[in-house]
């Protein structure tokens, strides 16, 4: 699933889908840890899904501000639309 | 339970490999939240029942509540509806809603049986997580609500500005079309509500 993400990810060409990716990848590695915690029978799996549920959120809230400032001033949500960065 | 063990996962991956090559945003949403529900179930089945309560409710609440808004937000205008109503034929429901069928057999299979986990002993309840999560992790728990801070106020500014922004040159170009009519601000705004939404 984290692999699925990571194509997503790299393929898609819209920014609301490679922040859905990121979502995508962030349960993944949620999912690991709770498995691992089941595993071995800790707590410790489930303390950190937690946590990364909060930067999940956190992540997607600033995110989701940055695409509509970008949607504003680009009127588009391409990528290679937006790599005007020059050095 | 290891077949729906199984049967959960499979349709958590399926459902985010179809998410992927979706071409419509709408489309995708629905495959996510089946992803997300399909994910919550193996959480149930591996003994995390509260994370799984919490998966359902943050991840496919609040989170694609967000997604939603900034689709619904970034649609806005004429053709919007039209789109809307070519996104939401009935044709594209029944995809997720074969899964979340799925889901939902299994959900209700486990529920009136007896044991609800893969194996009894590899429960770790609730009353565990909250101890270890106050326990040695409280710096964690700090952490994160820093973090969430950091991320409602960063939110806020880069929604605040444009706002901003509009306001200033609202008023620059007040400023100019009074001294452009002589003082006046009644022959200066005529035309406003004609021009402006």
């Amino acid at each position: 699933m984290f692999s699925l993400g990571l194509t997503g990810l790299l393929v898609r060409r819209n920014l609301i889908f490679v922040l859905m990716s990121l979502e995508v990848m962030l349960n993944a590695a949620g999912l690991a840890f709770v498995v691992a915690g089941a595993r071995w029978h800790q707590a410790d799996g489930q303390v950190m899904f937690l946590f990364i549920l909060a930067m999940a959120a956190a992540e997607v809230c600033v995110g989701l501000a940055l695409v509509l400032e970008i949607y504003h001033r680009f009127k588009s949500l391409d990528v290679d639309e937006l790599s005007e960065m020059r050095g | 339970m290891e077949v729906a063990f199984y049967i959960a996962g499979a349709v958590a991956v399926v459902s985010t490999a179809l998410m992927l090559t979706r071409l419509h945003i709408v489309h995708a949403l629905l495959y996510l939240i089946v992803s997300l529900l399909g994910v919550a179930v193996v959480f149930y089945l591996l003994g995390a029942s509260f994370v799984a309560a919490l998966e359902i409710i943050v991840y496919a609440g609040a989170i694609m509540v967000l997604f939603v808004f900034v689709v619904m937000m970034l649609n806005l205008g004429a053709p919007a509806a039209e789109l809307e109503k070519h996104w939401l034929t009935p044709g594209i429901w029944v995809g997720p809603l074969v899964l979340a069928t799925i889901l939902i057999i299994e959900v209700l299979y486990l529920v009136r049986g007896s044991t609800a986990s893969l194996d009894a002993a590899g429960i770790v309840t609730p009353k565990q997580v909250g101890i270890a999560l106050f326990g040695p992790y409280l710096i964690g728990v700090e952490l994160a609500s820093m973090l969430l801070l950091a991320g409602v106020v960063g939110a806020y500014h880069l929604g605040y500005r444009k706002v901003e922004k509009r306001e200033v040159q609202h008023g620059a170009d007040t400023h100019e079309r009074r001294a452009s009519a002589g003082g006046d601000l009644v022959l200066a705004g005529a035309d406003r509500s004609a021009r402006t939404p």
